[in-house]
């Protein structure tokens, strides 16, 4: 047992628990997640999905301890990376480590840069922060180097991010947050201010670099189409809690399947299916300022029983797919 | 190369901007109601000399004609003279511009001291002791009457004090009370601009991006807010300076210092109509020039904006 | 419950919103209070003041310190300042209010043509208000009034006229914004006439900004008045004004100091009143730019 547990330590990068996060303004308090649990192997791409507002840009933020200060706030829980809980860490352990051991690429490239900075000296000072022994010589050929990799010609680093289109921006955006050679990047939603071309680029690029470094990568999107291309995992999000976690193949199987999940998945069109029209979820989220007693996709629920609006659902697990409800509780017994 | 050239290119623009200013004061002037003739030889003069001086000064022919005789003379840089004591404009205006602008350039620069760290560190520490108490500052700066201020600042400093001189020029201890009391409105937009500015750029994505990379929050202001939040400030700065100027008619009357300030007012007290023009004019060109330098330096600040273009 | 709550508020009116933000600014409601008060004492004064009686010469109690019978005490000519100063205030206030009216009334004029007519007219008006730009207010306020004469219906005219260039600028702006907005386009498909979208769909939605311009430059209009009646343009002497009044008692401010205070401490409140509503009304109609 002992020994088990010391396994999964290795195991797992990232390991986040039970977390609690709540975000305060003088109007209302969002229960932003809420007992969120989610686990990160070395060198594994993992899909986060769910709708906007379901806290997977929170957990994020979590992560780096970059919640928007005063507001934002962990209330309970534990974010294990490596053998170090984050969230006891002091303020220079984070700074050494965002940036250098974990990444993250935000949502839009368009606002993302420093308009007043030439590109170059942005992705340069990441160097600058990280690896202030590294001469000047070696951290601009580290650039140039970078730069390429992402298709950018390296002439072009004088320049500045408005002289340089949406696809780009992101490119650059990557650039940054691979040249330290993180251990665990955090995309979010990088290629939904893309257009489609352009997000099958970015993708590819990603999945060569992530082979070039090794690095984890969580990718949060809403997008089901791109996690089924890319990710070797996924969990989904409803609420501020990952409702299912499994494998591609044990999730896109629809054999078992949290009634969320199906409702996702019926929303992708499909060439080859028959059926006429997509079948949307009912309904809108749960109001994340005032969640149900129980389970918080009950009033959506096709499925929904009495126990679902008394008792949050426990978690069912079959070969490492873990889903989050009642449903499955109940065909077991 | 393209700075020069983009800088004649804006002091030519100035140029129609002056010629339909003159046209427009000189227009709104020849409503006056009165005898200019009169006005300067006074009530006893006899109708001959009245008719003569008239005759002189081109009054008997059309406004329009005026008009193109006035610019005419204005190209050769005679802009005439004062009808209350003869004296040529352009001269005048010339011998009292740097008391003014003396004044102005020290109340700006102390404002833009103070007004740009205070705005910067109270957006900083939003909601902090010294955010309120820079907010309250600037509130009253704002709504306080220059010239109460000064008048009360000198009955205090000066007459009970003792500490500086009342009135006139001379050496610093003359500018302190005017520079001070000029630059309070300045200091009081410098303040609320560069917060506002701050906290909007505080909130932009990239700073969160620099956040990311590892960078500390001191060094993420520093880096990557302060710049950004600067640009509007700037622009701001022009617009004060220009403000100081027309704020020069109060500062100059309290302290009586001999700019163009207090010229004016006994101008349009005395309704010296070519000295108003005249000092109005060569405002509207500061003011240009003004602009001008301000755009530059935003052009420096902002690679976005291109000048060569 | 939570469908209640949707449905009151999809009930109120952006109007009805917009008041129920700007009474929830503390600031501006305190600004509100400071004003009306003022406002009340100041055109109730003859109801509880008879004006010729307390600004009567009095030779033999000139410069008397605050006292029961003189509230603020009186300046050199034994009038009594409480008087001057309320009575006073009648110009100071409601001639910057008439300047305001007189520059928002023509600015909405010419800067709606501009927008609303395009073309040649907007580029000519434009250009006319963009020379105009490049004189500071308070000069060229002094320019008009140099050809005017002085004068307080004078002054209030050369300020007004001083403010209209600005003014035009905020409301150009704003038409032009909405009228490239959809549901403008969508009200001309479906046959409303020029007239009745300004109406019906540009003022309404436009006025914000302006109103707010407005507000904001009411305040900085009544300290023009006041400085101009202390470098003694505008009013004419024995007429009070608090910018006047403190002119005149300035070489006795050394020793009776409190004749100065008063009139200033009221351009100030009022001042300060004012641009506490004018934010408070910025923050209600735009409440994303609230910090």
């Amino acid at each position: 047992m002992v020994q088990d547990n010391k396994l999964n330590l290795q195991e797992h990068l990232l390991d986040i628990s039970n977390l609690h996060v709540q975000y305060k303004t003088d109007d209302a308090t969002v229960y932003a997640l809420n007992g969120f649990n989610l686990q990160v192997r070395r060198g594994e791409k993992i899909g986060l999905v769910g709708e906007t507002g379901a806290g997977k840009t929170t957990m994020a933020l979590s992560v780096l301890r970059l919640l928007p200060e005063k507001i934002g706030k962990v209330t309970a829980g534990s974010i294990l990376y490596g053998n170090d809980n984050l969230l006891e860490q002091n303020e220079a352990f984070m700074l050494g480590l965002r940036g250098r051991r974990i990444s993250m690429i935000f949502q839009d490239p368009m606002t993302s840069l420093n308009p007043i900075v030439s590109v170059g000296n942005q992705i340069m000072e990441v160097l600058d922060l990280h690896a202030p022994q590294m001469s000047q010589h070696e951290k601009n050929e580290r650039v140039d180097r970078i730069l390429s990799m992402v298709g950018i010609p390296p002439s072009r680093k004088e320049e500045f991010p408005y002289q340089f289109s949406g696809g780009m921006k992101q490119r650059i955006v990557i650039a940054m947050a691979l040249i330290a050679e993180p251990e665990l990047l955090l995309a979010d939603e990088p290629t939904t201010a893309l257009d489609v071309t352009m997000q099958a680029q970015i993708l590819d690029m990603m999945s060569r670099l992530k082979q070039q470094f090794n690095t984890a990568v969580v990718l949060i999107t809403h997008d089901l189409g791109v996690v089924a291309e890319f990710c070797d995992r996924v969990a989904v999000v409803y609420a501020g809690k990952v409702v299912e976690q499994g494998t591609v193949e044990q999730v896109f199987a629809r054999v078992r399947n949290h009634p969320y999940t199906v409702g996702l998945l019926n929303c992708i069109p499909d060439l080859e299916s028959t059926a006429a029209r997509l079948v949307p979820i009912p309904g809108q989220m749960a109001d994340p300022t005032q969640l149900p007693a129980g389970c918080a996709f009950a009033d959506r629920c096709i499925h929904c029983m009495d126990i679902c609006r008394q008792e949050a659902p426990k978690m069912y697990e079959q070969d490492g797919h873990c889903i989050l409800c009642h449903l499955f509780k109940e065909r077991e017994d | 190369m393209y700075l020069i050239k983009y800088s004649l290119k804006r002091l030519l623009m100035l140029i129609p901007v002056i010629l339909g200013i003159t046209l427009i004061l000189y227009f709104v002037m020849s409503l006056a109601p009165g005898n200019p003739a009169v006005q300067i030889l006074g009530a006893n003069a006899s109708d001959e000399q009245i008719a003569a001086l008239e005759i002189e000064m081109g009054l008997d022919q059309p406004i329009i004609v005026q008009y193109i005789h006035y610019i005419m003379r204005a190209v050769r840089l005679d802009f005439g003279t004062s009808w209350i004591n003869g004296s040529d404009v352009l001269a005048t205006f010339l011998a009292k511009l740097p008391n003014t602008l003396m004044v102005a350039l020290v109340a700006t620069l102390w404002a833009i001291g103070l007004g740009i760290p205070m705005g910067i560190y109270s957006a900083v520490r939003q909601y902090s002791l010294l955010d309120y108490g820079s907010m309250v500052v600037a509130m009253l700066l704002f709504s306080l009457p220059a010239f109460w201020l000064g008048i009360l600042s000198q009955i205090l400093f000066c007459v009970v004090l003792r500490w500086l001189p009342a009135t006139g020029i001379g050496g610093w201890q003359h500018l302190v009370l005017p520079a001070l009391i000029l630059g309070a409105n300045t200091l009081a937009a410098m303040i609320r601009m560069s917060r506002t500015s701050m906290l909007d750029v505080l909130k932009q994505d990239y700073i969160r991006t620099a956040r990311a990379k590892g960078a500390s929050k001191s060094r993420a202001v520093l880096k990557h807010a302060v710049g950004n939040s600067l640009i509007p400030v700037i622009t701001q700065i022009g617009i004060s300076f220009a403000g100081c100027i027309g704020g020069a008619v109060v500062t100059e009357t309290v302290f009586t210092i001999p700019g163009i300030g207090a010229m004016l007012i006994n101008a349009v007290k005395a309704r010296d109509i070519p000295v108003v023009m005249g000092s109005v004019i060569f405002i509207a060109i500061i003011v240009g020039v003004i602009n001008l330098i301000v755009d530059l330096i935003c052009a420096k600040v902002d690679p976005r904006i291109d000048l060569a273009a | 419950m939570e469908n209640q709550k949707t449905q009151c508020f999809a009930e109120r009116s952006t109007w009805q919103l917009i008041a129920f933000r700007f009474s929830k600014n503390r600031l501006a409601m305190v600004g509100v209070i400071v004003l009306g008060l003022m406002i009340m004492a100041i055109l109730l004064a003859p109801l509880y003041m008879p004006y010729d009686e307390m600004i009567r010469q009095d030779v033999f109690n000139k410069l008397h310190p605050p006292s029961a019978q003189h509230p603020l005490g009186t300046d050199e000519l034994g009038r009594d300042l409480l008087a001057r100063v309320l009575y006073g205030g009648r110009i100071s206030l409601f001639g910057g209010m008439a300047t305001i009216t007189i520059a928002f009334v023509a600015g909405c004029i010419i800067g709606g043509t501009a927008g609303f007519v395009g073309g040649k007219v907007d580029t000519v008006l434009m250009r006319i208000i963009d020379m105009l730009m490049a004189i500071p207010p308070v000069l060229m306020a002094m320019a008009i009034l140099t050809a005017l004469g002085n004068g307080l219906v004078n002054l209030i005219i050369s300020l007004a006229i001083s403010q209209i260039p600005r003014f035009a600028r905020v409301v150009r702006s704003s038409v032009l914004t909405l009228r490239g907005m959809e549901y403008v386009d969508a009200a001309r498909c479906y046959g409303c006439n020029s007239l009745k979208i300004i109406i019906r769909h540009i003022l309404p939605n436009g006025i914000g900004p302006i109103v707010v311009a407005a507000t904001l430059t009411l305040g900085q209009i009544i300290l023009s008045i006041s400085s101009m009646g202390f470098l003694g343009l505008g009013v004419a002497p024995p007429t009070p004004e608090w910018g006047t009044i403190i002119s005149e008692n300035k070489l006795n401010l050394r020793y009776c100091p409190y004749l100065g205070i008063a009139p200033g401490i009221c351009i100030c409140l009022v001042v300060m009143a004012v641009n506490f509503i004018g934010d408070g009304l910025r923050d209600a109609f735009d409440p994303k730019t609230k910090n």
